[in-house]
């Protein structure tokens, strides 16, 4: 394109990140900070008895034992969908994991040695930690009642129920002539960021400082002031880039705790989470989701019919959301006549899952596109030739009242069958499958952008975003480098404090470079519009007569740097030339998510695996993946972001899963007993490749892009295990074991539950 | 009781050479090479993580070897050299390539008011090729997968693929740049030149002279 966009330009940032100048929440060093460690009980719910202090109070350096008596009564409570969440647990606990006091001390080794000697006497109580438990007619409840009021639900584990349907789904079912049906599950994974929370809150003259490695540093300032009672005013966020977040650091945790500890105390205070608290404080939310689809003998889609449950935690955070939209785009990116669909957040006593990269969606994929891949089979038709018989066509309506198929998703599927040479015979002994994955991108939004053009041509920009490694600086920097002419060295991406950056809503559903993006390039076209009156003035002539062009004056033959024309027209005071961008997603109430996709992110994979028989071990020898970008502003950022998505779809396909014993304790906390992928656990081949229409709505024709690789993984591995061996596998991960088992249960898939671990 | 019990008090008076400087301080004996480097001598470019010895963020060198710093007692460190992160571009081992200008990347000036700008005068081979393949994403499992490479390159220093995922197997990335990663060690060990910076950042060398400080209006007019 130029080059600027669409050039792979090194990452903004990149240079402190090889040489460890780039500094976490963690790396700060915050003076006279006292640190804090969590104080936990050894159950997934227990009655709280009493919490006796004396012992740790004793420990040289300890300074507080808080606990619910510290808090203001009643409890308050926060979260960014329902207020449900005490900011310390009060009476009971409702997860492993889940804090009863906390222990601040001079030192770290203080605050450990004082924790570990907290004495809490407790009642362990029944819990729910499955779908089926939660469900059960006389199951405990989760949550009291009283934090649900007016909620007719209150009286039972479902904390939501999600409707949605079109067509006539009788009239539907009668037509069809082929129908399939499965049922699969998927578990509880956590986010595992290589960085681990980190939280600092700070007296700050009449207001208070917090430090988080948090996504949404302006979703905390509200919760941090509504909580306090302080304005907004007062609550300054700073924001570092996290060290990795996927979803998991975009709502506030353990910050209200930390807030109050330090106005209580009058001092900062740092909590750090090992790597074992970050898995009792993030994850995804485990499902079950039944499929029913009907065909006609041709391929043609004529309903479906999906009811899925998803096991949320104890406390909502943003997971019934996740539910809401992984269910509403259930049916996938295909033309389907009648669709119903049912999709319940269910409460449990297990850890609180939040967005993870996806939201909601995986989940929702595997299920249906391991459907279609079944179907495929059952009718006879190719897999790819079933998925291209049912994609609408750019500017085709799939969803009644949302936006229209906003790219040319069939040329994403066919590049990705001709990179896996789909149509070739496949070596012996392997198998390949190939599936599709669609999501809808953010559904509402704002972003503000503060863009100054300094006396010397060079850009200051300021944005709410934070950068977790997606690259967001980066794409800001490169926007507004050719929009005002200058190289992208002149450039600094300022972020993460919000004393100093204008609002913006969230970092979230791949929104920045789209939401973001445009507001940057609003800020820039401001201070074109402004360079465009002083060469105006300058030059004594119409403002029509002038016109900016990326980093250009043209009046009338005549063209020039901008920073010839802003050199000049500043003049001997100097100064600056400050551009404000905007950019809204605005809500629609009468929408079932509250707003119409920004866009669609649309990935096709396509994958080859060995299996050994002797061993259920899989190999993924070759896997594709194909985004629809609109246009890839940074090809190696896309890259980076499109085969990091695919990694980490196969830390959930094939590996990763959260083991809980019989009274629902989570018995793999850490690196030790849970695995993510590794250097070698990689494909032998990952290809990546983009279509680029530049249909997307943001600067250039861009989309959002990061989460797609991640979405349609499973089905594809799954789908090349039965290509392979004939065995049909249902439930996650695709484990050594489960594929063992299966493999020697002739062909039916032995149901293994993941939820209990017999002692 | 355990060691933890007692609030770490000045202790073990130890000698590090650490990234070349020597390094007198007394430990606790508790604590780990990681508490250490991080906390005593505010060196936080090495990372905490696991505290296991499973994802390798808190790889550095120890007298020449790559080790899990998280796994080490400082005590266990006593006589030895360490090289962490931070010192890896004053290495003698690859031939640094020069970086433009004063190599001022555009900085975070706004996030926490105490990023150290630090004029970097020159960045090692490994880094250059970290950055040129679009190696670090979020950045945080960078230092031990630098650190964990410039060991295995060390020892084998023409490695092969299999060579470099396997000597890369104790370093966890969740965003998984594995590829790039593997890719920039493979490229750092190549003979192939490294782009300059100016190429790498879309900019053809000499084509964009820096701003001009003279071209900057005289803002001392004395205000009225």
């Amino acid at each position: 394109m130029n080059g600027l966009i669409g050039s792979p330009v090194e990452r903004v940032g990149g240079p402190e990140r090889v040489t460890g100048a780039q500094a976490y929440v963690a790396d700060l060093a915050i003076a006279g900070a006292l640190q804090v460690k969590l104080v936990t009980v050894d159950a997934a719910r227990a009655r709280i008895i009493r919490i006796d202090p004396t012992a740790a109070l004793a420990v040289p350096g300890v300074r507080c034992v808080f606990t619910d008596a510290d808090l203001p009564h009643p409890m308050p409570r926060f979260g960014p969908q329902f207020r449900d969440r005490p900011v310390l647990a009060t009476g009971q606990t409702t997860y492993h994991g889940d804090p009863v006091a906390a222990v601040a001390a001079e030192t770290a080794d203080a605050a450990a040695a004082g924790a570990a000697l907290v004495h809490v006497e407790y009642e362990t109580l029944p819990a729910v930690t499955s779908i089926a438990a939660a469900l059960a007619p006389d199951a405990p409840l989760v949550q009291d009642p009283a934090i649900r009021p007016g909620d007719p639900l209150s009286g039972s584990n479902v904390l939501r129920e999600h409707q949605y349907a079109w067509g006539d789904l009788e009239k539907a079912e009668a037509e069809a002539e082929v129908v399939v049906e499965g049922a699969y599950t998927f578990p509880m994974v956590t986010q595992f960021a290589i960085e681990p929370h980190a939280f600092v809150a700070a007296p700050n003259g009449d207001g208070i400082a917090m430090w988080s490695s948090i996504q949404h540093p302006y979703w905390l300032q509200r919760v941090i002031a509504s909580l306090l009672e302080l304005p907004l005013a007062k609550v300054r966020v700073h924001a570092p880039d996290p060290g990795g977040a996927f979803g998991g650091k975009q709502h506030a945790k353990y910050e209200p705790l930390l807030a109050f500890m330090a106005r209580r105390l009058g001092r900062p205070v740092r909590l750090v989470l090992s790597l074992e608290e970050t898995f009792q404080a993030v994850r995804r939310g485990a499902s079950e989701v039944h499929v029913r689809t009907g065909f006609r003998r041709d391929g043609t889609l004529v309903f479906r019919d999906i009811e899925a449950n998803y096991l949320i935690g104890a406390y909502a955070d943003i997971a019934d959301r996740t539910v809401a939209k992984g269910a509403y785009t259930s049916a996938g990116p295909y033309r389907t006549p009648a669709v119903r669909i049912v999709g319940r957040s269910v409460l449990s006593n297990t850890v609180p899952s939040t967005a993870f990269r996806g939201f909601g969606n995986p989940q929702q994929i595997w299920a249906v596109e391991s459907n279609m891949n079944e179907a495929a089979e059952l009718l006879g038709i190719d897999p790819l030739e079933l998925r291209l018989r049912n994609l609408p066509e750019r500017g085709e309506t799939f969803i009644p009242g949302d936006t229209p198929a906003d790219g040319r998703w069939a040329d994403a599927v066919r590049r990705a069958a001709e990179m896996i040479d789909w149509q070739q015979p496949r070596p012996a002994g392997r198998g390949r499958g190939l599936a599709v994955g669609l999501k809808s991108g953010p559904t509402t939004g704002l972003s503000y952008s503060t863009v100054r053009l300094l006396a010397d041509g060079s850009i200051v920009i300021y944005a709410g975003t934070s950068d977790m490694g997606q690259g967001a600086r980066t794409i800001f920097a490169q926007i507004a480098a050719l929009e005002l002419g200058a190289p992208l060295e002149w450039v600094t991406v300022v972020m993460g404090d919000t004393a100093a950056v204008p609002y913006d809503q969230q970092t979230s559903a791949s929104r920045s470079s789209v939401l973001m993006g445009n507001a940057v390039l609003n800020a820039c076209r401001q201070v074109q519009a402004r360079i465009r009156e002083m060469a105006a003035r300058l030059e004594a002539v119409d403002e029509a007569a002038v016109t900016v062009d990326r980093g250009t004056v043209t009046i009338g033959e005549r063209r020039l740097p901008i920073r010839d024309v802003l050199v000049r027209g500043l003049g001997r005071l100097g100064g600056e030339v400050i551009g404000l961008g905007e950019s809204r997603k605005e809500a629609e109430p009468d929408h079932p998510l509250g707003g119409t996709a920004a866009f669609y992110e649309f990935n096709c994979t396509a994958v080859e695996v060995e299996v050994d028989r002797a061993t259920g071990d899989l190999r993924v020898v070759r896997h594709v993946t194909v985004s629809d970008v609109g246009r890839a502003l940074n090809p190696g950022q896309v890259r980076g972001q499109d085969e990091g998505a695919a990694i980490m779809g196969l830390g959930h396909t094939l590996m990763e899963h959260y083991i809980l014993d019989e009274v629902g304790r989570i018995r793999n906390l850490g690196a030790i007993d849970y695995r993510i992928p590794t250097s070698m656990d990689l494909p032998t081949s990952i290809e990546s490749d983009v279509i680029e229409n530049g249909d997307g709505p943001g600067p250039y024709g861009a989309k959002g892009m990061s989460e797609g690789a991640l979405l349609p993984i499973s089905p594809a591995v799954a789908a090349a295990v039965r290509d392979a061996t004939g065995t049909i596998i249902r439930d996650l991960p695709l484990s050594p074991e489960r594929v063992w088992r299966a493999l020697h249960a002739d062909g039916s898939a032995a149901p293994i539950r993941d939820e209990v671990l017999a002692r | 009781m355990t060691a933890f019990d007692r609030p770490a008090q000045a202790g073990i008076p130890i000698e590090l050479t650490v990234n070349g400087r020597m390094r007198r301080i007394a430990v606790a004996p508790h604590h780990t090479l990681l508490e250490v480097l991080r906390d005593d001598l505010r060196l936080t470019g090495t990372k905490e993580c696991c505290l296991v010895g499973e994802c390798g963020a808190c790889t550095v060198l120890l007298d020449g070897r790559s080790v899990d710093s998280c796994l080490v007692l400082a005590v266990e460190a006593q006589g030895g050299t360490v090289v962490t992160v931070e010192g890896l571009a004053g290495l003698a081992r690859p031939p640094d390539v020069a970086r433009p200008r004063d190599g001022a990347g555009p900085r975070d000036e706004g996030r926490d008011g105490t990023v150290d700008v630090g004029a970097e005068p020159s960045l090692g081979r490994l880094q250059r090729a970290f950055l040129a393949t679009g190696a670090a994403q979020c950045g945080f499992c960078i230092p031990g997968q630098l650190m964990s490479a410039e060991a295995l390159l060390r020892r084998t220093p023409h490695p092969t693929r299999a060579q470099v995922e396997e000597g890369l197997a104790g370093n966890l990335c969740r965003c998984a740049g594995y590829e790039q990663i593997i890719e920039a060690v493979l490229l750092a060990a190549s003979d192939e030149p490294l782009p300059a910076q100016s190429a790498l950042t879309g900019h053809p060398a000499g084509s964009a002279a820096g701003p001009d400080p003279a071209a900057v209006p005289d803002a001392s007019v004395a205000p009225q």
